[in-house]
């Protein structure tokens, strides 16, 4: 069960330092099908698991990264404190690789993101220093933020071995409503609403209908609901839209996650459309080309990620401009000289 | 004991022939400012750690992107050392000129550039207040939520370079949380854009990395940030305690019962006398501490809050619990507290501000070390906390003029900070490290991680040449200061690097 191993992570960045060869980093191989194939040694982080500290009134809790993620956010509960970023689990995922993936759910247009929650790590890095990064209190802008740095690397710059992060109440009260509009007056709404105090935390168009979450007090949740319409349904949706088990996810289509500036302007492309995040994130379904997709997201400001299908196998993750990919590479450098950490996960150059 | 740059810790600063800098320069940028004159340059010599002065070479005052480019592609070609300014209210002397460095101010970058609304963002210059920002979005019912006490003069540019929080940040972040997009110019004149208009990019988080890297790995250019919706409703509860300890756990009460005030602030005695005396804002002065309680959103929550928050303090052992009865109250109230600085400015010649962070439930033992050092240095200490976050703010009393007692003030704002990293804690919630707590990161942070630091500035600027000397310690400075931190049970800094 819960134990320290730290030293044998160290011991096999060690080694692999000296034999030269590549680490495939994963803890419940649950984001396996994410990013660029890895070819190195599979590193399991599973081992080096458990709650290092929780203490409800600090609002932050420390957790080895090979710790479960279903185990951290049971700790939590039973605390009535969440992750407010709702990051998916996709199976097992292990805290390490919710930070190291930096995926958000339903609710962090409204909440934040995991990388805003993230306070500190520690990381081995390429030459198999067990660093010790930002803290465990929630203003600290002591040196450069690597903790956040490595939030969504997907284990490219060293092996994150602990991460604390901040975590909040969980809301008094909640409640899911369904409104039956299309998706150009779903999204027409979600601008008028944008600039009013709603406790609004989750708001998708499945292609049927508006999927609107409120989250707060008795009083506003009441208030709102009553303002806003619609019929009252079942919470469960947020966690099969953040589990990607919705219907619209069902089938091997080539699946893009596409995000795009809160302007709720859609890119017109063929294919099937699941809006979240009220228009800031867009499920897209479609057969186009990698570059037909990309070039009309990109007009958009926005940028699109193959989480499904060979069409962009070589390039899952949005290409990034040259100039970008420099200084991507020369970080890279800095953290792993060797090449050590997953490498290409990200991109063929990193 | 003397901050300024000390090239023998900080590392050698390349010869500067100044009139042929000053040539090329005005070649390079025709119709831009540039002050070289002793007088022109003195408004220049520091920021808000006005303790510590030097007069830049020259300063720049560029009107266009396109210049900044050009001006920096020119020092990295001529290996001149340029340090970035906003609006020059930093506490910690992260824009403290260099004697052989270029000065390049970003006041002309004055422009609101967009707003938009329906997407709750603004597109700012880096020179814009931070306050200038909440101001032009008002009319559409959104602000942006950082708030630094500074917001009236402070520049969105100086805030991104900070991370610069404010008295709401438990519940609305600091800068990090709340901006989308920045565009730098690194050193060699590359424009990037950090971040996207999306609430993601691809490729590593740089806009988080660059967030708060006070202006070492590049010069911000451009910045966008969210706009939130006005809370509909605030309100204040003050209570009373006979004790700072009680004051202390009641904090750590009010987040466990699961509420998450606006702004959650403490006040020890000294600070509340200070502030009465200035302000009149009403504070109990018998009191050994006041807990100022902000609750705001939607009124029928806040009123529920409100009610469940007083449950807890009086439970915690307040002596006395007031809410403000209407907006004016709730101003004055804070007043209080947002004066608190000036306000022991008027009690002392001279004050020290330290911005320290730790566990909340270090607060007692950590309040108590304090009184301890404090009668130890003989100086007096008022303690103002952002309590919900943990982060202090000692104000320690000293008079410039009475000789050694600034140095006594710094050594004991020292071991204040020292004693933060002790407990769990940081030297800088908020104000950076800048120049100010250059030797206490040597505290904080062991030789491995400062080499790590010092390698992410190589990936953005190999020559070392904007904002030098500025937030990470040379392993060589740590070693001098002597504040040997031992790491994993290692001696720290074995492979000393030596100028």
């Amino acid at each position: 069960m819960d134990a320290d191993r730290s030293q044998m992570l160290q011991d096999r960045v060690r080694a692999a330092r000296a034999d030269d060869t590549p680490l495939a980093i994963r803890g419940g191989n649950s984001k396996h099908f994410l990013g660029r194939t890895v070819d190195g040694v599979a590193l399991d982080t599973r081992e080096h698991r458990g709650i290092v500290s929780y203490e409800p009134s600090e609002l932050v809790l420390t957790a080895r990264a090979g710790t479960p993620l279903a185990e951290v956010e049971a700790a939590l509960t039973k605390r009535g404190q969440m992750l407010p970023s709702e990051p998916p689990h996709f199976g097992a995922a292990t805290f390490g690789g919710m930070v190291a993936a930096g995926l958000s759910g339903p609710r962090r247009p409204w909440s934040g993101s995991v990388r805003d929650f993230v306070l500190g790590c520690r990381l081995i890095d390429g030459q198999a220093r067990h660093l010790r990064l930002g803290g465990e209190v929630m203003k600290n802008v002591a040196g450069y933020d690597v903790s956040r740095l490595l939030t969504g690397s997907y284990g490219t710059l060293g092996l994150i071995t602990e991460i604390s992060m901040k975590v909040l109440p969980v809301p008094l009260h909640r409640r899911t409503l369904r409104i039956v509009i299309d998706a150009a007056e779903a999204l027409r709404r979600l601008a008028d609403w944008a600039s009013q105090p709603l406790p609004i935390s989750g708001a998708c168009h499945d292609g049927n209908a508006l999927m609107l979450r409120l989250e707060g007090g008795h009083g506003s949740v009441d208030a709102s609901s009553s303002r806003l319409g619609g019929e009252i349904v079942d919470d469960a949706f947020w966690t099969q839209l953040r589990e990607l088990q919705l219907p619209f996810f069902a089938g091997d289509a080539p699946l893009w996650r596409i995000a795009l500036p809160m302007t709720r302007q859609l890119p017109a492309l063929p294919g099937e459309v699941l809006i979240d995040w009220a228009g800031a994130q867009l499920w897209l379904r479609s057969e186009d080309s990698a570059a037909a997709i990309r070039n009309a997201v990109t007009e958009l400001g926005g940028h699109a990620e193959c989480w499904r299908g060979a069409t962009a196998a070589d390039t899952p993750f949005h290409p990034l401009p040259p100039a970008l990919l420099a200084l991507h590479r020369r970080i890279k450098q800095q953290f792993d000289p060797q090449g050590l950490f997953n490498p290409g996960r990200l991109y063929a150059e990193l | 004991m003397n901050i300024l740059y000390d090239e023998a810790l900080d590392g050698p600063l390349p010869p500067v022939d100044k009139p042929r800098l000053l040539t090329a320069l005005r070649a390079l940028l025709p119709g831009v400012s540039i002050l070289h004159t002793a007088e022109d340059l003195r408004p220049y010599e520091c920021d808000g750690l006005s303790a510590y002065r030097t007069l830049p070479l020259a300063v720049v005052l560029p009107e266009t992107v396109e210049q900044v480019q050009a001006l920096l592609r020119h020092c990295h070609e001529l290996r001149v050392p340029v340090v970035a300014r906003g609006a020059g209210t930093g506490l910690s002397g992260g824009a403290l000129p260099l004697e052989k460095g270029i000065l390049l101010s970003l006041a002309r970058f004055r422009r609101i550039l967009d707003i938009d609304p329906k997407a709750c963002v603004a597109r700012v210059q880096p020179g814009v207040r931070n306050l200038a920002i909440s101001e032009a979005a008002a009319p559409f019912g959104l602000y942006y939520a950082p708030d630094p006490s500074s917001q009236i003069a402070c520049s969105i540019g100086g805030n991104v370079a900070e991370n610069a929080g404010g008295v709401h940040c438990l519940k609305y972040g600091l800068t990090v949380h709340n901006v989308l997009r920045v565009d730098i110019v690194t050193m060699d004149g590359e424009r990037l854009t950090l971040g996207s208009d999306a609430l993601d990019s691809p490729g590593l988080d740089l806009l988080a990395l660059f967030v708060g890297s006070e202006g070492l790995l590049g010069i911000v250019v451009e910045v966008t940030v969210k706009l939130l919706p006005k809370p509909e409703v605030a309100k204040v509860l003050m209570a009373s305690f006979d004790d700072v300890k009680k004051a202390g756990a009641a904090v750590g009460e009010i987040l466990a019962a699961g509420i998450v005030p606006g702004g959650l602030e403490m006040m020890d005695n000294l600070s509340i006398r200070a502030a009465e005396d200035f302000i009149h804002a009403g504070y109990p002065v018998d009191a050994a501490a006041i807990l100022l309680c902000e609750l705001d959103g939607v009124e029928s929550d806040v009123a529920a809050d409100c009610e469940r928050v007083r449950e807890v303090l009086l439970a915690a052992g307040a002596t006395e619990l007031s809410l403000a009865r209407d907006e004016d109250e709730r101003k004055r109230f804070w007043a209080g507290r947002k004066n608190a600085f000036p306000a022991v400015g008027r009690i002392s010649p001279d004050y020290y501000c330290m911005d320290g962070t730790i566990p909340k439930r270090a607060l007692p033992f950590v309040l108590e070390q304090i009184g301890a050092l404090s009668q130890q240095y003989g100086l007096r200490v008022a303690n103002v906390f952002h309590a919900g976050d943990g982060n202090m703010h000692p104000l320690i009393l000293f008079d410039a003029n009475t000789p050694g007692e600034l140095e006594r003030a710094e050594d004991l704002g020292g071991k204040i900070l020292e004693l933060c990293v002790e407990v769990g804690g940081s030297i800088t919630g908020e104000h950076g490290v800048g120049r100010e707590k250059i030797n206490q990161m040597c505290a904080q942070f062991g030789s491995d991680e400062l080499q790590l630091f010092h390698a992410i500035k190589r990936a953005f600027d190999p020559d070392g040449l904007l904002n030098p000397g500025k937030n990470i310690p040379t392993l060589a400075r740590c070693a001098e200061f002597g504040r040997l931190h031992v790491h994993h049970g290692a001696l720290p800094h074995p492979e000393l690097e030596r100028f």
